[in-house]
């Protein structure tokens, strides 16, 4: 589908179930517009993923997710080759008692698209969405090597040549800061720090995405993962662990939030011992006060 | 009228909006924020799909491609709403120097940079600091001389002396211990390297003759450093801030530095320049509460929330520098040492007066704060920071005996 106003995918997105700042909608926007990759930044559970699952959707074409850790390197990244294909070419050529060719063996036929190379790929349709999740989790070596990959979109397999993309993907990078990323890298992107939302957006995302919440059930769980936020903990809950407490409650057939079921359930957003032990008791009385005094 | 509003005539809108945005790059550098020419290429190109009269719209083309960093937005704001707050009517004289002058003035030295004294600079200008004392002979230190310098103590140092030990500092090798990282090279580890195995194979009709083999990589270590600059540790803390950044530029690896009285101070940034005095003062700038009061819990709960996350991932090595004196919350700091050691590969911390042999740590934060260090070591002299520099070479060579090595690491050093 073609986009051609920042209130049109504003719209689109909403359609999507995802409940976009026009800010955000500005950044995604443009990097459509401009080819450029989208850098996305923010705590955990803001839905930075779930930007490039939605793009993904309204472009109606493929998602493909590389997730970073530690040592992602060229063969899980970009290609690897077909060994036991390879082995068993030999054999089969062997009994033939003719002799493996090299040429013939590092050929696209051995080769196994790993998400980089699938994503530049030109066999398909559509440029395909390219989600580069959690880049901060990879290491340097390879955010130089994603910077080469995301300056010409090209790749080049030694054995096989250049491979350029005709369309180039789109691009979403993700990452929670738990490390500097190269500002070289950023460089090249559109930069957009997702923040947590405000009650009244918050409460849309929940009403979007647990249709079947009660108002107020749905209401007095905003109200209470946003009192959350401003208190004193660790880990403070994303909005993915908000949408996770009120489907659990619904699951649960609540039609309001209770002391005793807000202390049974605390897991589902709190993920740090001390956390929950600091919230439960008297804290957690004295929100859901106010809470309810809100709603 | 609003500056970036377009005009009736359009060809000299266009070309106001480009002399616009220039001003504008030109004030977000004179804020300290990297924007490049090319970025504004960019933006120029970016603007062409937004309208243009949509304030919003704009702010958040304009961020999304000139600002790369989220400390960066406010500065961003600042200067967005400046800008475009101005009308026209004087062209384009933007006065940018307001918000700069807003920012304290750059020399504002509480701590006198420490210089070293005129030798490096023959004639010419010099310092008031320094033009009283007469210029100290290079390595012309006796070994004994050498000696004795080595075992003073760092708040006993004359100004000369202090020069000295400068040099002397500068002159120690740091190596901090390695970690395997995940990544994987070729080697003689114990992981197959099939690609490297089938093509060698291929000499031999394909048959395998021998397995390539890879190894994972190894990495120092990175290494972050907490120091204390409160009131107590005034004596120390010129030398202290010298010692950081020595070991900031002498290892390889990233290092990430923090100060703290009242509140915590990051100081990586200021420490990353190659000349010393100069990294010295932007120190003395970023730190406002030098000489303060000690609130070491307070302080490391700041770092375990905001940072920790961030720095300490890959088995970084802590060095904590502190006297012990807090006056915080003994419960806290004993929550936030906790918490500290089980996210670090390895916590040191360093203490001046562990070099006094009537100095026994009875202070209420010492007592709560030592069953989480793994290692308790002096540093209040040359010897002291050799000893240190030993240790953190050998630092993967010792095992990991977190707790009981405690009492053994006192004992050692007290003796």
């Amino acid at each position: 589908m073609a986009i051609d106003s920042i209130d049109e995918l504003q719209t689109a997105l909403r359609e999507k179930l995802y409940i976009a700042d026009r800010g955000l909608a500005t950044s995604i926007y443009l990097a459509l517009k401009l080819g450029r990759p989208l850098f996305l930044e923010g705590e955990a559970g803001v839905g930075k993923t779930e930007v490039a699952k939605v793009v993904a959707q309204l472009l109606d074409t493929d998602l493909i997710r590389l997730q970073c850790y530690e040592g992602l390197d060229v063969n899980h990244a970009v290609y690897e080759w077909n060994y036991t294909r390879q082995m068993l070419h030999i054999r089969m050529l062997e009994a033939r008692s003719e002799r493996a060719d090299e040429t013939e063996l590092f050929g696209p036929e051995f080769l196994l698209p790993r998400p980089l190379l699938q994503a530049i790929e030109d066999s398909r349709a559509k440029p395909p969405v390219l989600l580069v999740d959690e880049i901060d989790r990879s290491d340097e070596e390879f955010e130089a090597f994603l910077l080469e990959v995301l300056s010409d979109f090209q790749i080049t397999i030694p054995e096989i040549g250049t491979i350029k993309a005709k369309q180039p993907p789109s691009v979403i990078i993700t990452s929670n800061r738990t490390r500097e990323v190269h500002d070289a890298l950023k460089r090249r992107c559109l930069y957009y720090w997702i923040d947590y939302p405000t009650f009244e957006k918050e409460l849309e995302i929940v009403q979007a995405k647990v249709p079947q919440a009660p108002l107020l059930l749905a209401r007095q769980v905003t109200g209470f993962v946003q009192e959350l936020r401003r208190a004193d903990l660790y880990k403070i809950p994303g909005v993915a662990e908000t949408l996770d407490w009120t489907a659990a409650l619904v699951a649960l057939d609540q039609q309001a939030l209770e002391l005793s079921m807000v202390e049974d359930t605390l897991g589902a957003i709190l993920k740090y011992q001390d956390d929950v032990e600091k919230v439960k008791g008297e804290n957690a009385k004295a929100i859901l006060e106010r809470v309810r005094v809100m709603s | 009228m609003m500056t970036l509003a377009p005009d009736s005539d359009s060809n000299s809108a266009s070309g106001n909006l480009l002399h616009n945005l220039l001003l504008f790059g030109r004030l977000l550098r004179g804020l300290g924020v990297d924007v490049n020419p090319g970025q504004m290429i960019d933006l120029v190109q970016a603007l062409g799909y937004v309208q243009i009269g949509h304030k919003v719209d704009v702010y958040h083309t304009m961020r999304s491609l000139l600002i790369h960093r989220r400390e960066d937005i406010p500065l961003f704001d600042e200067a967005f709403e400046m800008f475009w707050r101005r009308p026209r009517a004087e062209g384009t004289a933007i006065d940018f120097r307001a918000p700069a002058e807003r920012r304290p003035k750059r020399p504002l030295v509480t701590t006198p940079p420490l210089r070293e004294p005129a030798a490096s600079k023959p004639g010419g200008q010099r310092d008031s600091s320094s033009s009283g004392e007469p210029p100290i002979v290079e390595a012309t230190l006796t070994y004994s001389a050498r000696e004795v310098l080595r075992h003073k103590d760092f708040a006993e140092l004359t100004g000369e002396e202090l020069g000295a030990i400068k040099r002397l500092m500068a002159a120690l090798v740091w190596q901090l211990g390695e970690r395997r990282t995940r990544r994987q090279q070729i080697g003689t580890g114990q992981l197959l390297d099939l690609r490297r195995t089938i093509r060698r194979s291929l000499r031999y009709g394909g048959e395998v003759l021998t397995w390539a083999q890879r190894e994972p990589k190894v990495k120092p270590r990175p290494l972050v450093i907490v120091a204390d600059i409160s009131g107590s540790m005034e004596r120390y803390v010129r030398l202290l801030v010298h010692f950081i950044y020595s070991l900031a530029v002498g290892l390889e690896q990233p290092v990430e530095s923090f100060v703290f009285s009242t509140h915590l101070t990051r100081i990586t940034r200021q420490l990353r320049g190659r000349d010393v005095d100069r990294a010295l003062r932007e120190v003395a700038f970023a730190v406002s509460d030098w000489s303060g009061g000690t609130r070491i819990g307070e302080a490391l709960k700041t770092f375990n929330f905001d940072w920790g996350r961030r720095v300490l991932g890959h088995g970084a090595v802590v060095l904590l520098i502190s006297d012990g004196w807090d006056r915080g919350d003994v419960d806290l700091l004993r929550v936030e040492m906790a918490r500290l050691q089980r996210s670090c590969y390895r916590l040191i911390w360093l203490n001046p007066l562990l070099g006094s042999p009537l100095y026994e740590p009875l202070t209420r934060g010492i007592q709560a704060a030592l069953p989480y260090i793994d290692d308790f070591l002096p540093v209040h002299n040359l010897a002291s920071l050799e000893d240190l520099a030993r240790r953190l070479s050998e630092l993967d060579q010792r095992p990991l005996l977190r707790r009981q090595q405690v009492k053994l690491n006192y004992a050692r050093s007290s003796s």
